[in-house]
Order: structure tokens, then C-alpha cells, then sequence
């Protein structure tokens, strides 16, 4: 399956007034694979998947998807892909079925009933075929929609944040429906998730974008490996008395934008550990609190930016409206 | 076509669900048939043969058919808000085919609820009419309907909130509904409000099923259906137009 190009990004850019919401991005999706877009809210995640998925007009730059231009032959491009929105898109005065059935009837699905039943059965909604969808849980609502994404074979299945506010359990049986589908109907999976670890359990590669930019692109593993084994979070009194300690002893580092936490990355944390405590004492740094965890992606954002990415539930138009205004400020 | 019909179903098996949309659309149209119809015919007498209520009738299935089809323009900002317009928006039909779904969807609603009124006037002795009667009156009921649809639709593609949205659509829909000749005769106007009737599209609705129901009318019908068709084609023209441009 793997080895052909199934989605192209090329220079794609989306300005929304004088902001630059998706700026010059440049990616290739392989066919069967996982693929994670990984950032913080208003990173431009959900702009990338909105014009991919033929919903919002590029500015500038072009992207391909099943090799078809998202601009230049949209029906083709809408009939390759399949999508579950960041909201809730399910009518939801309608029951399991009629929801499946209008989008089968959209699409032009052949055998529509057997199709049906093959996805309900695949999300386990099979016995609520006939509830009305308002009855559902939140879980239950995104398993739908993730059956409705899937239900007219698509080439490519965009799931953009697919587990936000879900609880953590509902989360977990969300991740092995999405390996099931990728493995089952060897459908291409474009996510995108401000949750580390969901895009480290789940995806091939992946994108850290931020302010529009991807700013790394591997597979989980190998961006952290590159980052080091384990992390050191730091509680001290003065960080920047700290930062200037490490940087003599040639430590990586990065300030947290949270006052008095110092970040130290390295392959052997377990020894470094208590050198690094005596090194701050015998410098006049109160140690207040030392942890010690093995590197994740967010400890890879955080290296990158110098942020964390906040793990709260936002609308990116509202944060992209939030970015704005700090850039009109700062002039 | 498909898009079509798939809007279509769904919008009326949306309301066919809806039994108290249904029944709740009633009340208006009966109450203003019974009460100000025998009350303001108690005052000015039995003018035109019929009475005063039989006068009205037609004017009332056309305010029937004028809030049914407008607001079913509500079920656009619904759909907007509760996100399933973005559903039908990525999916492969044209936007076209999902303003001509959501128009005729609206408009086999608003004519339900127009030809159920219509069984109740029967009943009540109101109006007497026969089979040929009915079948001209169909087609006039569409051609009212779809046209008012689109203006809700056209209006719901602008507006985000729903509130907001029936706000707006009192102040259009009520000087519609006044101006239609439903209550009065045309003849006797002062020129200001008869030049302002003659541009209510509704005027040649009412006109058009007092013709038919009553035998009484301004105009000739294919005057009456002309200018319905005129309404109704450049109705869904800009409906179709502003809903190309909706953002969400």
C-alpha cells in the first residue's frame, strides 16, 4: 500500500486579512498511512483541513488530494475524501440509520444497505441502527460520524480533532477504531490533534505545525529520539540564573514561559540528575522540585517553541482572532 | 437531481417529525379566520355575497404558506449551527441542487400545512370547492411557496443566529402579510398603500387562490400566475446566489 502520494501540499498558503492562518506549507501524505498535523489551538490545523477538503479557498499555493486539485476539480476531490469535523455534524433529529442513509444517498454509495450495516457493525452502533442521534453520547456521536466518514470508501479520511472533549476512556476506543479502519479498509488517515499522545499512538509521521509553519515532520519516535531520552523539569528559584549554570556546562535547555521552570533534555538524565541539583546549590539556586519523565512530544513542541500546547477545548477561529490581535499590538 | 431529492427527503422527513411544527402552524391561521373573520364581518356586514370571512380565507392560506415557507429558511441557520450544513457542504453535489432540495423541501412542507388548513375550512363550511379547483390551486401554492422559501433561505445564508433571524423575518414577513390584500380588497385603497400592495409579491398569491376558491379577483389568473413565476424564479436566482456565497 505504502509508497504512493495520496495527498501533496505545495507553497499552500491562507491569509485571512493580514493574518497568515497557513503560511507557504509545503507536505506529502503517503497512501495508507497514518498522518498526524500536531499543534496548539489556532496553529492552522483546521484551516489546512478546510481547504483540503475543498470548504475554504486557498490564498496561494496548491495541494492535490487523490490527485486531484483541491481548487480546479473540487467534485472530484469531495467524492476521494471522507471527513469528521472538529464539531459535531450529525442531524440529530434523525436516527443512526437515516443519518448513514442520507450520506449514502449523497454519495451514491452501491448497496447502500449492506454498506450501512457494515459500518454500524464496524463502530458497534449496529443495535442503535434506530435511536435518534440527540439520545447519543458524545462518543457514541463521533463513532457515527467516523462510520459516515468512511461509509462511501473514501481514499482519504480527514479526522479533524477527533477525541476533543471526549473522556479518556471514549478517547481509547476511538484510537482502535481509527487503527481498525486504517488497517481494515486500508484507508489514508489525515488527523489532526492538539493531544501528544494521541497523534504518538496513533500516527506514522507526523507535522508539529505552529503559527502555520511546520516547524518538524518525522515519525513520533524519531522526533524523540532526536530530542533525547529523558527530561528534567526543573523547579528553581531563578531560571534565568539556571539557564546561564546550564549553558556553561553545555546543557540543552529552554526556559518554560512558566515562571521559574527550566527544561534540561538528555540521554542520561539518571546521572545528570543530581549533578545538576548540586551544581544549582552550590551556585546560590534554590532547587524547589525536580521531575523526571522519558521524552514525549510535547516535551518536542515545547524544545521547538518554548510553549506547551495547552490541552483546552477552542475554536481556532477564535484563537486565530486571538493571534491577531497580539500581532496588531505588538506594531 | 440526486442531491436534490436527498435534501428533499430529508427536509421533509424532518418535518413530518415534527408533529408539533405542525399542528402549533394551525392555530394562527384558524384563530385569525374565526375570530377576526366573524368579527370584523360582524361590522361590515355581508358585503361581496360570501361574507367577510370567505373574503379572507384565500388571504389566510396565503399567510399560512408565507410564514410555513420563510421560516423553513430557519432550518438553514439550524444547520448551520448545529454543524450539519458542513456535511452536505463537502458533499459531491452542487450547491445549486442543495438551495433547489431545501426550496422544494420547504415548499412541500408549507403546501402540507396550507392543504390541511384548507380540509379544516372545508369542514367548517368556509369555502366550498371541488376537484378542478383544487388542481389549479396546487400549482399556485408552489409557485408561492418556493419564491418565499428562497427568501428565507437567502436570508439564513447572511445570518448566523436563529433569534436574530426570526427578528428580521416578523419585520419582513408581517408588512408582507398586511399589504397581500389578505383583509381588504384592492379597489378602495389610498394610491400610497394600493402602489405598495401591487408590489407585494403575496398580493398575486391571494389574488390568484381568491380567484380560484372565491371568484373574486383583481387581476385575470395568468396575470396573477405570471407575475408568481416571475417572483419565484428570481427568488430562487438570488437564493441560490447568496447561498454560494455563505460563509460558515
Amino acid at each position: 500500500m505504502m509508497g504512493s502520494t495520496i495527498v501533496e501540499i505545495r507553497s499552500l498558503t491562507k491569509r485571512f486579512g493580514k493574518l497568515t492562518a497557513v503560511d507557504a506549507m509545503n507536505l506529502d501524505i503517503q497512501e495508507g498511512e497514518i498522518f498526524g498535523l500536531l499543534g496548539p489551538n489556532g496553529a492552522g490545523k483546521t484551516t489546512t483541513i478546510s481547504m483540503l477538503s475543498t470548504t475554504l479557498a486557498p490564498t496561494s499555493g496548491k495541494a492535490l488530494v487523490a490527485r486531484h486539485d483541491v481548487v480546479r476539480e473540487q467534485d472530484a476531490v469531495r467524492g476521494a475524501i471522507g471527513i469528521v469535523f472538529q464539531g459535531q455534524s450529525l442531524d440529530t433529529e434523525l436516527t443512526a440509520y437515516e443519518n448513514l442513509d442520507f450520506h449514502a444517498r449523497l454519495y451514491a454509495v452501491g448497496d447502500k444497505e449492506t454498506r450501512i450495516k457494515e459500518m454500524l457493525e464496524l463502530v458497534g452502533l449496529h443495535k442503535n441502527r434506530d435511536t435518534l442521534v440527540k439520545n447519543f453520547s458524545g462518543g457514541m456521536k463521533r463513532r457515527l460520524e467516523i462510520a459516515r466518514g468512511l461509509l462511501h470508501k473514501p481514499k482519504v479520511l480527514f479526522l479533524d480533532e477527533p477525541t476533543l472533549g471526549l473522556d479518556p476512556q471514549t478517547r481509547r476506543h476511538i484510537w482502535e477504531y481509527v487503527k481498525r479502519i486504517n488497517r481494515e479498509d486500508g484507508v489514508t488517515i489525515l488527523l489532526t490533534t492538539h493531544y501528544m499522545e494521541e497523534a504518538d499512538y496513533l500516527c506514522g509521521g507526523v507535522a508539529i505545525i505552529d503559527y502555520g509553519r511546520i516547524i518538524s515532520l518525522d515519525e513520533p519516535q524519531k522526533l524523540k529520539s532526536r530530542l533525547g531520552e529523558t527530561v528534567l523539569d526543573f523547579h528553581v528559584s531563578d531560571a534565568d540564573a539556571f539557564c546561564g549554570l546550564l549553558k556553561k556546562n553545555k546543557c540543552k535547555t529552554k526556559k518554560s514561559a512558566v515562571g521559574g521552570r527550566v527544561q534540561v533534555v538528555s540521554s542520561d538524565g539518571e546521572e545528570l540528575l543530581p549533578k545538576l541539583v548540586s551544581l544549582a546549590e552550590r551556585n546560590g539556586v534554590q532547587v524547589k522540585g525536580v521531575s523526571m519523565h522519558s521524552s514525549t512530544l510535547e516535551d518536542v513542541f515545547m524544545q521547538l517553541t518554548g510553549r506547551t500546547i495547552r490541552d483546552e477545548a477552542g475554536n481556532e477561529k477564535e484563537t486565530l482572532r486571538q493571534r491577531f490581535r497580539a500581532m496588531e499590538a505588538k506594531r | 437531481m440526486r442531491g436534490v431529492y436527498t435534501i428533499w427527503l430529508r427536509e421533509t422527513l424532518r418535518f413530518v417529525r415534527n408533529k408539533s411544527r405542525l399542528v402549533g402552524s394551525m392555530g394562527m391561521p384558524l384563530f385569525f379566520l374565526l375570530f377576526m373573520g366573524t368579527g370584523i364581518g360582524s361590522v361590515i356586514g355581508d358585503s361581496a355575497g360570501g361574507g367577510y370571512t370567505q373574503f379572507m380565507a384565500p388571504g389566510v392560506l396565503g399567510m399560512m404558506l408565507l410564514f410555513g415557507s420563510v421560516f423553513s429558511g430557519l432550518n438553514v441557520v439550524f444547520d448551520k449551527q448545529f454543524g450539519f450544513m458542513k456535511e452536505m457542504l463537502v458533499a459531491p453535489i452542487s450547491r445549486e441542487a442543495i438551495v433547489l432540495g431545501k426550496a422544494l423541501g420547504g415548499a412541500t412542507a408549507a403546501m402540507l400545512q396550507a392543504v390541511i388548513l384548507l380540509a379544516l375550512v372545508y369542514a367548517f363550511g368556509v369555502l366550498e370547492f371541488n376537484v378542478v379547483s383544487l388542481a389549479l390551486l396546487i400549482p399556485v401554492m408552489f409557485l408561492i411557496s418556493v419564491g418565499f422559501v428562497c427568501v428565507g433561505v437567502a436570508f439564513a445564508s447572511k445570518l448566523d443566529d436563529p433569534h436574530g433571524f426570526q427578528l428580521i423575518m416578523n419585520f419582513l414577513i408581517m408588512p408582507l402579510f398586511f399589504l397581500s390584500t389578505a383583509f381588504f380588497p384592492l379597489d378602495n385603497l389610498p394610491p400610497w398603500l394600493k402602489t405598495l400592495s401591487l408590489l407585494d409579491p403575496l398580493t398575486y398569491g391571494v389574488d390568484a387562490m381568491r380567484s380560484i376558491l372565491v371568484g373574486q379577483a383583481a387581476f385575470p389568473l395568468w396575470v396573477d400566475v405570471a407575475v408568481l413565476a416571475g417572483f419565484s424564479t428570481l427568488a430562487v436566482l438570488v437564493g441560490a446566489r447568496l447561498f454560494k456565497d455563505m460563509k460558515l
